[in-house]
Order: structure tokens, then sequence, then C-alpha cells
């Protein structure tokens, strides 16, 4: 029994460990995608090479980000089988049908498409350039749609049945199922957060060479497509957040309870809790600073409205309060923050001056990894909220399990732990290595080797066969000599 | 129609194309500790760069393709194999950050190249491996794995992983010789002989190995009616192996690749009627792994109006990047 457990907590924290950094790379390939398709249909439009430009700059960074998507992705396609065999056993003929849809539909797409909008550009011409570059954008989006779908299932399950075997059933209608109460909100709140990420990052990217030399073109223009992203997408993902959360009120209300920190029912209108440090022993938020009938005000727009607490909801159906509390705070946190960068850059523009405010430039730069964070404090809300549930209200977690004993799991979650960290932070320290150079006019693309006697060493970028590769590289200036491999 | 025979050839389907196509990427892994440092290596490289990332997608397929259509068949195999899916998973990270890395970090490429082959290696050893765990049965009860921890590891399991490895380089050298020239394409073909000869010889041992694993194998393949309808396979295999030496020796371009494939396409079917009916052999058939009739249907309206599709742009991708690798004519 006790190994069993162990084994049970093993598995939780393998999963929560490996689709926590998976998460990370989708969250700002979502956006990046989509980001290089407006760059590269601005520059079709427009011919201003500084499009092009910042379009070769980024494909560089969307290349390793993807890649590393992509194989921390596919752990994740296997992982439900390694360790939630039970689940897969019980769920697949529901959301099995939904991923394989993803498969179809987006991942087919994505690095179908993939190939050409990296390397082929000279290959295929402009336009058919354009449309590779949209699909693996369009990729991005589908596969979103997918499994959140599947996500959205598992915490708000309809338009299913119960087989003799114990399978959840389709039924009727797969609408239902695909449509279930909480996707369309999840998906809005998602996806925004998804291009808010990207966008900060493109923001600081672009702040960081401001405060370099705020003359640079290629920075101001990122800079300041990112400020409007940031002034325009804020407020519209506070109102979805808002609206994902009275979804939440009514379907998953335990988990808005833990969110708000009410232990205890309030019949007359119940307070806002700022901050405070949750009990569960004791079921109470101590020290806890509030607004009284805030919260009310809030959830059901009336300052008297009761709302229930915790206290209504059996010990054993409670989600873990402290960490949905304050995961749930971190993310309303960064979205005020990131409205907070938004309006100060509507300010700094209205004034004509959004590259000559070095302390926004600087704001800018610490919010640069805000999304990321924002990304996993919200997920982390929603996925620990929902326990002890992983199918709410039908499956727990404890009995969704693989028959796996604690060492086998033990040993394979080290594993990720060790490849995850060194072989991640070596592809995001190769990204900040390209962020932390200036975007240059005749930007080069991605390198897909410099095939040839020449070899060219260090950071220097060698010549490329890449999307607009008529310029000319700085090469090398002792060809041959600084290769890194025996004659 | 019965769809679940519908759905068993399209995961069969999922994984040769998996097997064919991200064989000859993990094949030229295998072979990259041979190349030279420098330009064969990089074209090596560079004939799958765009490419690789596609043929992966088919093992998406294959594994959520089983989640979707034989639920139960996915959630014994995984378990009962877990180490062999975790090294799987783990090698085919190395493998494929190293194709963005190699080339960000020259100063590091050689670490990346052994992350690439290394990767590589395991990851098809697994697969193999994986596939013989398969074969000589997996303990069910009570529609959960019911075997120790070990059970995937045994002498047979080994004959399949190493056969794997020497069918996968055997494929990368038969892409390589239609995709590189000149000295390097001479080394292309070398590897291929002896690969092929590897692979050859291993094939044999498995399908030996299979008869004496298991008598309903073996009735299969060796009692009469079945054997008429089934020589053909060991037979055809025997004329496409030697019709590959001679289109290598004979210095063609791309037949040893398409021959290459045929192999395979041989080894598969071979598989299949080994297999048949079960998706866990003799433990679970497939229409006790499978997914009620609705999940099968509504897949297959997805599968119907996509594959044509996927297969169209794919062949597409294949199509911009044919010829050989990037020269100076590439620019």
């Amino acid at each position: 029994m006790f190994d069993q457990l162990d084994a049970l907590l093993l598995a939780r924290i393998q999963f929560a460990f490996t689709v926590s950094f998976h998460f990370f790379f989708p969250a700002f390939s979502i956006g990046l995608a989509s980001y290089l398709m407006v760059l590269e249909g601005l520059w079709l439009k427009t011919g201003k090479s500084v499009y092009l430009d910042l379009f070769k700059y980024w494909l560089k960074i969307f290349a390793i980000a993807f890649a590393m998507g992509v194989v921390s992705g596919i752990v994740m396609s296997y992982q439900f089988g390694t360790n939630w065999s039970v689940f897969s056993d019980k769920a697949g003929p529901v959301i099995g049908p939904l991923m394989a849809y993803e498969v179809l539909t987006a991942f087919f797409l994505e690095a179908g498409f993939l190939g050409v909008m990296l390397f082929g550009m000279n290959k295929v011409g402009k336009k058919l350039h354009f449309f590779a570059t949209f699909m693996v954008a369009l990729g991005t989006f589908v596969s979103a749609f997918w499994i959140l779908s599947v996500n959205s299932w598992m915490q708000t399950p309809t338009g299913y049945l119960i087989g003799e075997n114990g399978q959840y059933l389709p039924g009727e209608s797969w609408a239902a199922i695909i449509f279930n109460p909480s996707f369309p909100y999840r998906l809005v709140h998602t996806v925004m957060a998804a291009y808010l990420t990207t966008a900060f990052v493109v923001g600081a990217v672009g702040a960081w060479h401001l405060l370099k030399d705020r003359a640079n073109p290629h920075a101001r223009k990122m800079f300041s497509m990112a400020m409007w992203m940031a002034a325009i997408v804020t407020p519209a993902q506070i109102f979805a957040g808002d609206m994902h959360g009275l979804n939440t009120l009514e379907h998953q209300p335990a988990k808005v309870m833990a969110m708000e920190g009410h232990y205890q029912s309030h019949p007359d209108g119940a307070p806002l809790i700022l901050f405070g440090i949750p009990d569960s022993e004791a079921k109470t938020v101590r020290y806890a600073i509030e607004i009284p009938k805030m919260s009310s005000l809030i959830l059901k727009h009336d300052l008297d409205a009761p709302l229930a607490g915790l206290d209504t909801i059996p010990d054993d159906r409670e989600p873990p309060v402290g960490v949905v509390f304050w995961s749930f705070r971190i993310m309303v946190g960064i979205g005020f923050a990131m409205l907070g960068i938004g309006l100060w850059s509507l300010w700094g523009r209205a004034r004509r001056r959004l590259y000559d405010m070095p302390w926004l430039h600087r704001a800018a730069v610490l919010m640069g990894p805000s999304g990321f964070a924002a990304v996993l404090a919200g997920w982390i809300t929603t996925e620990v909220g929902r326990q002890p549930f992983v199918i709410y209200g039908l499956l727990r977690t404890a009995d969704a399990a693989s028959p796996l004993d604690a060492p086998a799991v033990a040993a394979s979650l080290l594993a990720f732990i060790v490849v995850y960290f060194t072989v991640f932070s070596i592809g995001v320290w190769y990204i900040l290595k390209l962020m932390g150079k200036a975007p240059q006019p005749g930007e080069y693309g991605v390198k897909r080797g410099d095939v040839g006697p020449i070899r060219t060493a260090g950071i220097t970028p060698g010549p490329t066969q890449n999307p607009g590769g008529e310029e000319t590289l700085p090469t090398d200036p002792q060809p041959g000599s600084t290769d890194k491999e025996p004659a | 129609m019965d769809l679940t025979v519908v759905w068993a050839f399209i995961i069969a389907f999922a994984v040769f194309a998996y097997v064919v196509m991200d064989g000859f990427d993990l094949g030229i892994g295998i072979l990259f500790p041979t190349f030279k440092p420098g330009r064969e290596r990089d074209r090596a490289m560079n004939s799958i760069a765009p490419v690789w990332d596609g043929n992966e997608t088919w093992l998406v397929l294959g594994g959520g393709g089983l989640f979707a259509a034989f639920p139960l068949a996915y959630a014994v195999i995984l378990p009962a194999t877990y180490p062999l899916i975790i090294a799987m998973l783990l090698g085919l990270v190395f493998r494929g950050v190293a194709f963005e890395y190699r080339w960000r970090d020259p100063a590091h490429q050689k670490f990346w190249d052994v992350a690439f082959s290394g990767g590589s290696f395991v990851a098809a050893l697994a697969q193999g491996m994986t596939l013989g765990a398969l074969l000589q049965g997996i303990d069910v009860v009570d529609r959960a794995y019911a075997g120790s921890w070990w059970d995937w590891l045994t002498p047979y399991t080994l004959l399949t992983g190493f056969g794997t490895v020497a069918g996968y380089a055997l494929l990368g050298a038969a892409w390589l010789i239609w995709k590189l020239d000149g000295e390097e394409q001479a080394h292309a073909r070398k590897l291929a002989i002896r690969w092929g000869a590897a692979t050859v010889v291993l094939m044999g041992a498995v399908s030996l190995y299979n008869i004496a694993l298991n008598a309903e194998y073996a009735a299969r393949w060796l009692s009469a009616p079945e054997i008429y309808y089934v020589a053909p396979v060991p037979i055809l295999t025997a004329i496409v192996a030697l019709s590959m030496l001679r289109a290598i020796l004979k210095e063609r371009n791309s037949k040893p690749f398409w021959l290459g494939i045929a192999l395979f396409f041989l080894g598969m079917s071979g598989l299949g009627v080994t297999i048949w009916p079960y998706a866990v052999p003799e433990s679970v058939t497939i229409w006790e792994a499978a997914a009620p009739y609705r999940s099968q249907a509504f897949m297959l309206v997805g599968v119907a109006l996509t594959l044509p599709l996927i297969i169209a742009y794919t062949a597409w991708a294949y199509w911009v990047f044919r010829g050989k690798v990037a020269d100076e004519g590439y620019h």
C-alpha cells in the first residue's frame, strides 16, 4: 500500500514536471508562429526589409523552440499510457479520438510545412513560402484547439456514457464532448495567454536592444508591435479570465473556493482575500488582508450574494488550497503588471516618446519571462484545482495510475529531470544568445549547415541557403583554420 | 464492414510509415560516427533536416491512434515496456534537439553529434525491443499488465532490437546513396551492403526464433493450408534482398532505397501474419482492445479527410527538397 502511494506520487510529479516543461514551448511557439506569419505578411505587403529581417531573426529562435516543443511533446503523447494506463483504458474511447484529430489536423500540418518554412524560401518562392508559414501557424492553433478540448473534457466532462466494462464511451454527439462547457473559455484564455507570452518576449528583446541603441529600427519595430499587443490583448485577457472564472464557479465550485481561500461559507457577501496564508488544518486563511463583500461582487455581481465555501465540500473531494490560492494570485498579479506595461506604453506613444523611455524599456525587459510564469501559474491553478480528480467528479487521480512499482517511476522521473534540465537549459541558452544579438539589416536565416569545404566557427554566421539568402554573409576571416574537426 | 479491422490496418500503416520514414532518419544517426566530421556529416544531416519532424509525427499517430482505437492495448503495452518507452523518448529528445543545436554551437558540435547518434541508436534499439517484447507475449490480468519488471529483457528482444538497428541503418545508407554523390555516396554503398547483410541475417534469425518461441506462431507459418498463403513472404524477401544488392553494386541511385522500403514492407507483412488477430499477442485480440464503434467511426472520418492531404503535402515537401543534397546550387 505504502509502495503504491509512493508510485502514485512519483507518477504525479513526473507528469507535472514533463507537462510543465513542455507547456513552455507551445506557449511560446503558438504566439511566435503567428508573429512570424504577420511579419512575413507585412513584408510581402509593404516590401519593407525591416519585416523580413525581423522574420529571419525570430525564425532562428522559433526553430529551436519548436524542436524543443516537438521532443517534449512526444513524451506527453506516450506518458498517458506509460504512467496513467487505467485512465487511458477508461477514457481512451472519448479523448483518444480528439487526440488523434490533433495529430491528423495539427501535428502533421506543422511538421509537414516546417521544413519549407525554415529552409525553403529560395526553392518555393515568396508566396508559397508565406503559405507554409501560415500553415505552421494554423497548425499550432489547431493543436491548441484539440488538446484544450481534451483537457476541458477532463475538467467538465459531458456527452459520455459509462460502459459495462467501466470505460467512458462517447454518447450521441461528439459536439457535446468537444464543446464541453469549459472548453470555449479555456481555449480563448489559453491562446491569448500564448500570444501575450510571445508579445512580452518580443517586447523584452526589443527593449533590450533599444536600451543599447534607441535608434535601432528593428528594435523599434518589434518593441512597438509588442507594446500594441500588450495594450490591446491584456485587457481582453483579463476580461476573458474573469469569464473563465465565472464558468469555473458554475462547473467546478470547489476550485474557485480554493482560489479564493474560502474555507467557510459566507451567507451574506464573501470577502475578497488579497493575501494570506491558507491553513488547511485549521481551515482558515491566516494573516488575511481582505476587502469585505468584494468576492461576491466579482463572482456574483452582487455585494450581498451568498457564496458557499469548502465547508460544503467533503474533505476527500477538496483540492489542495495553498497551491491553488497562491498560483492564482501569481497569475492575476502578473496579468495586472502586464496591463500596467501596456498602459505605460500607450502613454509613451501618445507623447511620441515610446523609444525614449529607458524605464519603460527596463520594465519591459524585466517582464520578458512574465508570460511563462503566468501561463504556468494559471495552469497549476486549473490542474491542481480539479484535484483529487483526473476526470472531474468521475475518476480519481489515485485510481488512474499504471500498475508500476515506485522504483521504476522514480528512475524515469530522475532521468527526465536530468535530461530536461540539461537539454532544455542549453536550448534556452542558445535562444538567449540569439536574442542578445541585435537584428541586422540583411539578417541571415536558419542555418541549414553551410555545406562546403569551408566551415565557420564561433558565433559568426556562415553562408546560408535560407529565406532571402541573397545576402553575402560575414564568413570566418581565416577559412578552415577555425574548423573544430581534426583535418 | 468491421471497423476494428480497418483500424488495425490504419495503425499498421502508421507504424509502417513511421518505421520507414523515421527509420532512415534514425539510421543516419546510427551510421553517423562512421561519417567524416565536416562535409560528410553536414550533408548527411542536411539530407533529413527538412523532413525529420514530419517523419517523427507518424510515431505520434501510431501511439495516438493506438490510444484512440485500441485503448486497452495502449494501456497494457506501455506499462509492460515502460523502461523501453522511456529510453526511446529520451533518445528521441537528444536526437531531435541535435538537429538545431549542432548548428547553433559549433564549439560543441562534436558533443551534439554524439547526442544525435547515441539518441538515434537508443531509440531504434528500444523500438525493436518493444516489438520483441510484444511478440513474446505480455501477461494481462484484469485489463492490466500483470508481468514483472524485466519481462521485456530477453535474448529474443535483444535480437529484435539489434535487427531493427541494422534495418534502420540499412535504410539510412540507402537514403544517402540517393541523396549524396562522389566519395560520400561510395561510402554509403559500402555501408548499405554491410548493414543489408546484417539486416537479412537478423531478420532470418528473428523469424526462426518466432517459430521456436511459440507453437501458435509456428502453426501459422508451417501448417497447410496456411503455408501456401504465407510462403511468398520469405521468398519475396529473398528476392528483394538480392535485387537490392544488385542495385547497389550496379550503382543505381534511388533504387536501393525503394527496395529497402519493400524489404521493410515484407517484414511488416510477416509480423502481421504472426500477430493476427491479436493486439497484444495471446492476451488481447483487436476486438477485445477496440474502442467502441462510435469512436472508431468518428476518427475514420478524420482519417479519410486528412490522410490524403497529409500524404500530398508530405510528398510535396519531399519534392521541394528533391535531388542531391545542398550544394552551391542551393543558394
